[in-house]
């Protein structure tokens, strides 16, 4: 955006400055709704260690989005349709037993390959939409329509809905299977449930976001969180906090600069997650000593 | 009939860079690092841009960048193995900043290939020269090369760690030379197929192999052949139907020949006696790898 000619370093004339354009306006509701829900369901994602789905996931957006295009219609139920799609699937494999089945993944790597491959193919059969490929990959967050926020909304609002009604059972379904299972919990419907929520997720963020970098906003503020705290309820909060403050950062510092929103809000989130693994390794032991003390390498709360 | 220049090239280079994939994919497989070959993918996508947005050679970035992240991994990951969150914490940066050097590249270069990122991320075997293609021979025999050197150790390291250990073979450091090479194949995969597709060319075959056969070294060759006759058969069909990109007719081929293995297989192997060495994937042996992806 070289539509500034600089910041003046007094925030409150900056932000008016900025929201004067309805498209900055936009993006800041858009990328807020997007942050909160991303945050929210990563935050569930990485304690499941689920990352390999939630980025499957976010791939196959990319041959539904191009698909949609090659055949007339708006990419957003091509993102909707394979997302959700895609989580079903996901769900109805057979999980990885403890003894570690490395078949499952390398299907996991050749569908998503696949995928992406398809999603290449329609746009190479829809001529001359080579310039709309990076906005599918990369995103777009400055074309958002007002009519579009309301949409996210509204969807938004009923994933999270949903979610805060499975969401004591999940986490502790999440937590510890065994026992959930013996305490009448159903395991295996709330993971199918988490998995369309998911789907949900990604499909709205990655219109925002683009395919490759909604799993950014998944999985960095969740990761840094855990890394911060190892209970629940603060580890969520500050998960959203991060995820709002890295988006509107990273918008603010694009406007006033030529390069991408996508490149801003990763970096950002990088940044916070190298400080948080610092902070944690370098905490009096004595502190920590019941988390350092867990096997798992990193990010995993106990 | 003589054949055109870029097709000559495209079937030499892709015939080493198949080859290459095969062998260094089973083993990506058999230790379930899939994960990681996945994150080197976007490596390999900031590389080529970050050398082409410096004026560098791309294939300089594309190595240097898959080659440093791969060990880098398996440092931050302990014990030469890499955990799912840290890797895809770095390759969700590496994507972001993949994007600035996009950016970067098309703004310096308005009256340049707008098409870079395209070409980087989804391939273009058929625009490799004479040279492009003999390099990219001479790398993929190197890499085959290494791996076969360290199959023998590595395979007993992959199928039990601790043990392995214990006779005195050096696991870690296998850990990391191995994933120097996943990081040379990544780069060589992705001048045939694209960043984002490499790991299609990596898995398929090897997940292919592991279910034709419970032999390890048999399997690795059956990898490698698959490998290569599926970029033949890709790289025909995509010259005789023009529409298909020989990205795309590859990764067809390929995951079409998993599918088809997976659905015909299933019953058959069940039934077969049991396994002459305890190398059968599905089998859940004891040490088999357990941290890290995929789901626990």
């Amino acid at each position: 955006m070289i539509l500034a000619a600089g910041p003046s370093w007094n925030p409150i004339i900056d932000l008016q400055q900025m929201w004067s354009f309805p498209f900055m306006v936009n993006a800041f509701r858009a990328g807020s709704i997007v942050a909160v829900l991303a945050g929210v369901m990563g935050w569930f994602m990485v304690l499941r260690r689920q990352s390999f789905a939630g980025h499957t996931l976010s791939l196959i957006g990319f041959p539904g989005a191009a698909g949609a295009v090659l055949i007339g219609v708006a990419a957003s139920y091509g993102y909707f349709a394979f997302c959700l799609a895609g989580a079903l699937v996901i769900a109805a494999l057979p999980r990885a037993g403890p003894g570690g089945y490395s078949e499952e993944s390398a299907v996991t790597g050749t569908v998503q390959a696949f995928a992406l491959a398809c999603g290449f193919l329609f746009i190479a059969l829809y001529k001359g939409f080579l310039n709309g490929i990076n906005s599918l990959l990369f995103g777009n967050f400055l074309g958002i329509s007002a009519g579009q926020v309301t949409l996210l909304g509204v969807i938004a609002a009923l994933s999270l809905a949903a979610l805060a009604v499975i969401g004591r059972p999940l986490a502790f379904a999440s937590i510890d299977p065994h026992v959930a299972t013996a305490r009448n919990v159903p395991v295996r419907a709330l993971s199918v449930a988490f998995l369309v929520l998911l789907g949900a997720a990604t499909a709205e963020a990655s219109q925002i976001t683009g395919t490759l970098l909604v799993f950014a906003l998944l999985v960095m503020p969740a990761a840094t969180a855990q890394a911060l705290t190892a209970r629940p309820g603060r580890a969520l909060a500050l998960t959203v906090t991060i995820g709002l403050v890295v988006t509107w950062l990273g918008l603010s510092v694009a406007y006033y600069t030529p390069f991408p929103v996508g490149f801003f809000v990763t970096s950002f989130a990088f940044a916070g997650y190298v400080a948080a693994q610092a902070v944690r390794h370098t905490r009096p032991r004595w502190r920590t000593a019941s988390i350092e003390a867990s096997p798992m390498p990193t990010g995993i709360a106990p | 009939m003589i054949w055109p220049s870029f097709l000559v090239n495209a079937l030499l280079a892709g015939t080493a860079i198949a080859a290459a994939a095969g062998l260094v994919g089973y083993f990506m497989v058999l230790r379930a690092q899939v994960f990681t070959g996945d994150a080197l993918s976007h490596v390999a996508f900031t590389g080529a841009l970050a050398a082409l947005a410096l004026g560098v050679d791309e294939r300089f970035g594309l190595f240097a960048a898959t080659i440093g992240v791969g060990v880098a991994l398996g440092v931050l990951g302990g014990r030469g193995r890499a955990d799912d969150v840290v890797i895809g914490n770095v390759f969700a940066w590496i994507l972001g900043l993949g994007v600035f050097f996009l950016t970067l590249y098309t703004t310096n270069n308005s009256a340049g290939n707008g098409n870079a990122g395209v070409n980087v991320l989804f391939g273009s075997i058929f625009g490799l020269n004479r040279s492009e293609a003999i390099t990219a021979v001479v790398v993929a025999a190197l890499i085959a090369a290494g791996m076969v050197t360290i199959a023998r150790p590595l395979l007993f390291a992959s199928i039990d760690n601790a043990v392995a250990a214990a006779r005195g073979i050096p696991v870690r450091m296998l850990g990391y030379v191995f994933l120097a090479l996943v990081g040379a194949a990544a780069a060589e995969a992705s001048q045939a197929v694209g960043a984002l597709l490499l790991l299609g060319l990596l898995a398929a075959p090897a997940g292919t192999a592991q279910r034709l056969t419970t032999r390890p070294y048999l399997a690795l060759l059956i990898s490698a052949g698959l490998a290569v006759g599926e970029m033949w058969a890709g790289l025909a069909l995509s010259y005789t139907v023009p529409a298909l990109p020989p990205s795309f007719a590859i990764l067809a081929v390929a995951t079409g020949g998993y599918a088809l293995v997976l659905l015909s297989g299933g019953s058959r192997r069940r039934s077969r006696s049991p396994v002459p060495l305890p190398v059968d994937a599905n089998a859940s042996a004891p040490g088999m790898p357990t941290d890290g992806w995929p789901y626990e």
